[in-house]
């Protein structure tokens, strides 16, 4: 049984002046146990619609979504108690400390606070966070500290499935590098499967067993990063997975980060 | 945690306390904010019941002031609790998508009715406590007659409505979800509008009858109706029934009927992505 799986799953979205958008197109895919497999994509390619999909946030319109062999569209409960996600934006209450919002966190899942307190203490010591600045109003940390927080309020919960949608976008190097070791230490140490969106190549290339190329809405390959690479291999030089990207959507890194979705 | 299995139930209430404590944990942290809102409704309450003491100045029917102005301050009071409430569970909503935290919510295993329960359970406490601090600041300012206050009813009164109120609240915190721009604007209407046709500060039968008839359908005009005969006139348990039966029906209608279409305002934003914290 996969840790997730898609099959054929359809969104489109209707925007004001009746236009409709394509967000995703027939999009199948697949994260065994234990993996890690990245998405690669432009801003606006459909990666955080994927995500949202996944974590039962938005409804497809068509097609097929199953985590550990549960319908997520169907049982959405079962599946939410698996999973967890971390996004771009850190999206806590601003006023609260990291340890209010850690707490509330945690029992939304059901894990109350004595048994919550170790396991912070534990994650926050792991991911290099003072404890004494879990007690600070959230608005008080940096981009890199909340980002950090928002990795230990999704471990907190134990999840198989960790969905992370840019976790690292607009952070400083030595918190992009703090937060990328971490998660590397989740797969580690927690047997978790992750799926990761990404337009950081490094990172795909650094923490993904395979690496999908996402464009308008489709995935144009779902690879390991040597395998993907050597697709667009030409003249016998096999490519960065920077050119590669390029060469598959026709973006550099520069534009696929700066495109609104 | 992993390995560590409980029961539905108990998740469930793990997940009620924590809505409560977050938004305990929210008021600790706008405690000036606390205050400043607690001195302006206390201020607006006294300003409402000296309508009451000026009110005998104007032509030449005797009123009995203390009486009018205890009327008005129970309107006062009980208006301040009953949009508290409602305001509270419209704002559930509109205030995460606020804060940015609206997906984390929608996304984790805890039922909406927990959440709505965790908020309706909150703001309940909350109202109480700053309605018996008004109450009590009143206390110093006026001469009441609450003589023959039945304060047990009234409470009795208080918290049956509070249960239909809630339904009525859950129906509004929905319209954020279908309009992310104008849908919590769209509450406050109907929240002014109870204010309007519920006898707040007047008896309903002043109204024009088509006001009239939506005061009907307002569960604050039966809390309002029994509130004030229990402490203007000390009603017991039977004389309040007529009031209490009425909005038990409303709270067995409500809350289920706000579920249900807090359920359909949900599905439908998760088709049209509306969940998303911009809108």
């Amino acid at each position: 049984m996969k840790a997730l799986e898609l099959r054929d799953v359809e969104k489109s979205f209707k925007k004001r002046r009746g236009e409709v958008v394509r967000a995703l197109d027939l999009v199948s895919l697949s994260v065994g146990k234990g993996e890690v497999v990245g998405i690669l994509g432009p801003n606006g390619s459909g990666k955080s619609t994927l995500v949202r999909v996944i974590s039962t946030l938005v409804l497809p319109d068509r097609g097929e979504v199953e985590v550990f062999g549960i319908d997520a569209v169907r049982h959405p409960k079962q599946v939410q108690r698996s999973m967890n996600r971390v996004s771009v934006e850190a999206s806590f209450f601003k006023k609260l400390s990291a340890m209010e919002n850690l707490l509330y966190g945690a029992k939304l899942y059901g894990v109350t606070t004595r048994e919550a307190r170790p396991r912070i203490a534990e994650i926050l010591e792991n991911v290099g966070f003072a404890q004494k600045r879990a007690l600070e109003p959230m608005e008080h940390l940096s981009r890199g500290m909340q980002q950090k927080i928002a990795l230990a309020r999704a471990l907190l919960t134990s999840p198989v499935l960790m969905l992370l949608d840019e976790p690292t976008t607009g952070l400083d190097p030595r918190s992009k590098k703090d937060v990328q070791a971490f998660i590397h230490r989740i797969r580690e140490a927690h047997d978790s499967s992750i799926l990761l969106c990404t337009h950081d190549m490094g990172e795909a290339e650094e923490l993904c067993d395979r690496v999908g190329i996402m464009v308008d809405g489709k995935i144009l390959a779902l690879e390991k990063p040597e395998e993907l690479k050597a697709c667009y291999a030409t003249n016998g030089r096999i490519p960065t997975l920077e050119e590669t990207f390029m060469a598959a959507t026709g973006y550099s890194v520069e534009e696929a980060s700066a495109e609104k979705e | 945690m992993r390995g560590t299995v409980k029961p539905l139930w108990l998740t469930e209430m793990v997940a009620v306390w924590g809505y409560v404590q977050r938004n305990y944990f929210l008021t600790k942290r706008y405690f000036m904010w606390e205050v400043v809102w607690l001195v302006y409704v206390t201020i607006n309450a006294m300003a409402i019941t000296y309508i009451g003491a000026g009110a005998a100045e104007f032509g030449n029917i005797a009123i009995n002031t203390e009486r009018y102005m205890t009327y008005l301050l129970v309107g006062a009071l009980l208006w301040n609790y009953l949009s508290m409430l409602f305001d509270v569970l419209s704002e559930t909503v509109s205030w995460e998508r606020w804060e940015g935290t609206i997906e984390y919510t929608f996304m984790s295993p805890s039922s909406r009715i927990t959440h709505l329960l965790g908020m309706g359970f909150y703001a309940v406490v909350y109202g109480v406590l700053q309605t018996a601090l008004t109450l009590g600041v009143c206390y110093l300012f006026f001469d009441l007659d609450l003589s023959r206050a039945n304060y047990w009813g009234a409470l009795l009164v208080l918290v049956v409505c509070s249960v239909s109120l809630v339904g009525f609240g859950i129906v509004a915190a929905v319209l954020p979800l279908l309009s992310p721009e104008k849908g919590q604007q769209v509450s406050y209407i109907v929240s002014s509008v109870l204010l309007l046709v519920s006898g707040v500060y007047y008896d309903v039968s002043v109204l024009p009858n088509w006001m009239q008839a939506i005061a009907t359908v307002s569960p604050v005009t039966y809390a309002l109706e029994g509130g004030r005969v229990a402490l203007l006139e000390g009603a017991g348990a039977a004389e309040l029934w007529e009031s209490i039966r009425v909005l038990l029906v409303m709270g067995v209608v409500f809350v289920p009927l706000g579920i249900w279409v807090f359920h359909l305002g949900e599905v439908y934003a998760k088709k049209t992505g509306k969940l998303k914290r911009s809108g």
